[in-house]
């Protein structure tokens, strides 16, 4: 349900009261709001067609161009209405939107012209409701591959670029996996390729019968005993390229025990092994036979071919995800097979001189004709037996082709289905990290609120920043609703960069703690009214605290210091920014040595890419003030700076 | 063959029917719809007038066109203000405290009628519905147990990321402070005169409860 919050702050703002007796602190007093008419009526004009709806509905979603005060850059003030100079059409589905909360995909316009207007007004794509979203992804990934397609069709299509001082393995694992990013991966990929096809001619040539030319002998030579060393030759050369290969490839592979359990790897070692086996076994009669053997296992140097298709991979992957269907259709057949040779056996168990010696001698017989292949070589000659073989041959035809449309279409629909669901997974976890900064939006609106300066308790409204004054109503009471909780507790909300630095100043010496518990602890009944207020006072009280013991303990102490203080700086430093009265900046003057040694401590590991994104406006600026800062500083700064990176 | 053909059949009905009547079944629940009472009727009951409780409903309807609000909307809606922490059990007390009949769903009378004390009420009435909040259990008084576990809820309500770190024994402490307040004849329990004395003894809790008055 994508609540209208708008329509549910009354209900969230009353149910504060339920704090109020909890709340140590005095509670911040209510924004002053101009007492609005919640349902006046408003009239957008979208080129000519004129749609009225409510002002609550279209403040239900205040980060979206209706919602905000960005729509009065549209207002026309000679009419009365916010005009827009885009599709008609299209906008019907974004006031429905606001109206029901659930984002409908046209069903014919282009997907194109439907993300453009959704990027207008301000609404995210994944906002797109549920029944609409299969179609919406769709057809947007179609548009994106035909794109995709135009594009690759004029670049030559590069690889994605090394980062610079990767290591000679990852150069070459790279070269191995794509050959296309540079001319010595190319040419060494052709070059196997070359070898792999002589390798398996030279095997399918070995057993061809060479006439010989020189002696009209009768015995005919296959050509692999004419000229053995020729051959021999050959087959050494090509393993010898398919070991380096492999060598090569194990040493490049990221993780050898992965690379030695693939499939290729397999067939690399089934290749090559043959042929080493064959010179460590001696030339002796009996061991021979099953040399000869051996050699069959070359065969499989045909499937290193697959590294060079595409094509044969897919048809590789889609066999082993149809092993059930495949499964079926043999056990079908094995049960047919089993019938209709015993029954063929019985019915030709009185002729002589018959073929069918045996149940599993019939097998090969009933597979012949249900597969209507029909050698010959076994014919039943009884009346019975040429009815129950006509049987056999008709329902050979239906065994067969029933389960095989099941199976292709089972093919198509694994193998689409396997292509969409990994483009769906991956798409799935972009959507949640949008979802995700989306919502981190509303909750670093606070915290920047905060650092705007806005909490400070001035009343006038000159002084106060111009961002803060232009939140909108329901900004205004929600802040006030988060600010009241914050006095209840006593403890304030943070982003969390500060958090891990005060928790890493809280485990390296327990003096915050300590110097926070002494201040936030009421000393009496009576005292409620005073206790653990006001920011600055507080933060003065740790740094007083620290600073006495700090002498005794050297450099650790200055660090904790150093994290107490940190906050307090960069309100004062931001809202200097905002032209603040001048008190402020005689605090920075005081920290300023401290803030200046801060950019030598080592960052706290606990920074994800997606928190340090949005709160970028309210980091960046702390840096660049403390950067600032340190550009004011004296000389003397640098000895403590040099102090405290020597940790 | 026919009967390999007919077990390979049947398998695939079986499985086509079940995912049919669930369907069906779900269609059906959202049919449930409720109608509040007249709207002369909620003007008389509550303190709000005509045009405001206009409001009130179009808002109430358009997030709920069933009628009623369950607890799992109420979580979700409060787990949007305060996005930061768990807001979820503080709704939940919050849920129990509206939904005064105990029926497992807010009708939009029940809404109305907390409103209206929360934000027209007298400090009297204001004072007893807070104090009907922290009584979890509806039995007339409150015990510590019953206020950790609210103010643990509140405390959860501000999430991991505060200044400054909150330490395990934040709650404890904070309850004690409020019982020794609170509780006249240290009993262990505080009854609602005891509430109602302590909390109009309190200057900055009589002025803060005049905070909301404006939210309309």
């Amino acid at each position: 349900m994508a609540a209208g919050l708008a329509t549910w702050l009354p209900f969230a703002r009353a149910a504060a009261v339920g704090w109020l007796p909890l709340a140590q602190q005095p509670l911040p007093p209510a924004p002053g709001v101009k007492a609005s008419r919640g349902d006046e009526v408003l009239v957008v004009n979208v080129s000519g067609r004129r749609f009225e709806t409510w002002k609550n509905t279209l403040d239900r979603y205040p980060d979206t161009l209706l919602g905000s005060s960005e729509k009065e850059f549209f207002y026309d003030a000679d009419s009365g209405e916010y005009f827009f100079d885009r599709d008609p059409d299209m906008f019907r589905h974004v006031l429905n939107f606001y109206r029901t909360g659930r984002l409908h995909c046209p069903r014919q316009e282009c997907i194109q012209a439907f993300d453009e207007e959704l990027a207008f007004y301000g609404l995210v794509p994944e906002l797109v409701g549920d029944c609409c979203l299969e179609e919406y992804r769709d057809r947007k990934k179609e548009n994106a591959e035909r794109l995709a397609e135009d594009e690759e069709a004029e670049q030559t299509g590069d690889g994605p670029a090394l980062p610079a001082g990767s290591s000679l393995r990852q150069r070459l694992w790279r070269a191995f996996e794509n050959p296309h990013t540079s001319t010595a991966a190319l040419v060494f990929y052709y070059v196997t390729g070359f070898f792999i096809a002589v390798s398996v001619i030279a095997n399918v040539v070995e057993t061809i019968p060479c006439r010989s030319s020189a002696r009209r002998s009768s015995r005919e030579q296959p050509c692999g005993e004419r000229f053995p060393q020729a051959f021999f030759c050959m087959d050494t050369a090509c393993v010898l390229i398919f070991t380096g290969e492999y060598l090569l490839r194990l040493f490049a592979a990221p993780s050898r025990c992965r690379f030695l359990r693939s499939v290729m790897s397999l067939i690399d070692v089934v290749a090559i092994l043959p042929y080493y086996i064959g010179l460590l076994v001696p030339k002796n009669d009996d061991v021979s036979g099953a040399f000869v053997t051996l050699r069959v296992f070359r065969v499989f140097r045909i499937f290193k071919f697959s590294r060079h298709s595409q094509g044969l991979r897919i048809l590789g992957y889609t066999l082993k995800s149809c092993a059930s269907e495949l499964g079926f259709l043999l056990f079908s057949l094995t049960m047919a097979i089993i019938i209709f040779a015993t029954v063929m056996f019985y019915a030709e168990k009185g002729t002589n001189k018959t073929n069918f010696t045996s149940i599993p001698a019939a097998f090969w017989y009933t597979i012949v004709t249900m597969t209507t292949l029909g050698y010959g070589d076994m014919v039943p000659s009884t009346i019975a037996g040429k009815i129950f073989g006509s049987i056999c041959s008709l329902s050979g035809v239906l065994v067969i082709a029933l389960p095989v449309p099941v199976i292709v279409s089972n093919f198509s629909r694994i193998y689409h289905q396997n292509q969409r669901a990994d483009k769906r997974r991956a798409q799935q976890k972009v959507r949640l990290a949008r979802i995700r900064l989306a919502k981190s939006g509303t909750t670093n609106a606070f915290l920047q609120y905060k650092q705007n300066g806005g909490l400070e308790d001035s009343g006038s409204g000159e002084e106060q920043a111009v961002c803060v004054r232009n939140r909108s109503a329901f900004e205004q009471q929600h802040h006030h609703l988060l600010h009241c909780l914050e006095k209840t507790t006593c403890y304030e909300f943070t982003d969390e960069l500060t958090f891990s630095e005060a928790l890493g100043a809280v485990s390296l010496g327990g003096r915050t703690s300590r110097s926070t518990s002494v201040s936030s602890q009421p000393t009496g009944p009576g005292s409620l009214l005073s206790s653990c207020c006001p920011r600055r006072a507080k933060r003065r009280a740790i740094r007083l605290a620290n600073s006495t013991a700090s002498v005794s303990r050297g450099s650790m102490q200055e660090l904790d210091m150093l994290a107490g203080l940190h906050r307090s700086p960069a309100p004062q430093s931001r809202s200097s920014l905002n032209a603040k009265p001048h008190d402020s900046l005689d605090l920075n003057c005081d920290s300023r040595d401290f803030v200046a040694a801060i950019i030598s401590i080592p960052t706290p590991p606990a920074n994800t890419p997606d928190e340090s994104q949005p709160s970028s406006p309210g980091g960046g600026g702390r840096a660049s003030s403390t950067l600032r800062n340190s550009s004011l500083g004296t000389p003397c700064l640098f000895p403590e700076t040099v102090k405290i990176s020597s940790l | 063959m026919g009967a390999v053909m007919g077990t390979f059949s049947s398998l695939q009905t079986k499985q086509r029917r079940p995912s049919k009547d669930k369907i069906e079944d779900e269609l059906e629940m959202t049919m449930v719809c409720h109608r509040p009472e007249g709207l002369e009727q909620l003007e008389a009951q509550t303190n709000f007038t005509k045009r405001e409780l206009q409001v009130l409903y179009r808002g109430f309807k358009n997030e709920c066109p069933s009628g009623v609000v369950n607890e799992d909307t109420f979580k979700q809606i409060y787990a949007q203000f305060f996005p930061h922490g768990d807001a979820s059990m503080y709704a939940h007390y919050l849920f129990n405290a509206f939904d005064t009949t105990q029926t497992g769903s807010v009708k939009f009378e029940d809404f109305v009628t907390a409103l209206s004390i929360l934000l027209r009420g007298t400090v009297h009435e204001k004072l007893r519905w807070t104090f009907n909040l922290y009584d979890i259990n509806k039995d007339g008084y409150i015990n510590k147990e019953e206020m950790m576990d609210i103010v643990k809820a509140i405390y959860d309500m501000m999430g991991k990321y505060t200044y400054p770190v909150l330490k395990e024994d934040t709650p404890r402490q904070h309850v004690d402070v409020f019982f020794q307040k609170m509780d006249k004849n240290k009993d262990g329990i505080v009854t609602l005169d005891e509430f109602l004395e302590s909390c109009q003894e309190d200057d900055n809790i009589m002025r803060s409860l005049q905070l909301f008055q404006n939210v309309m």
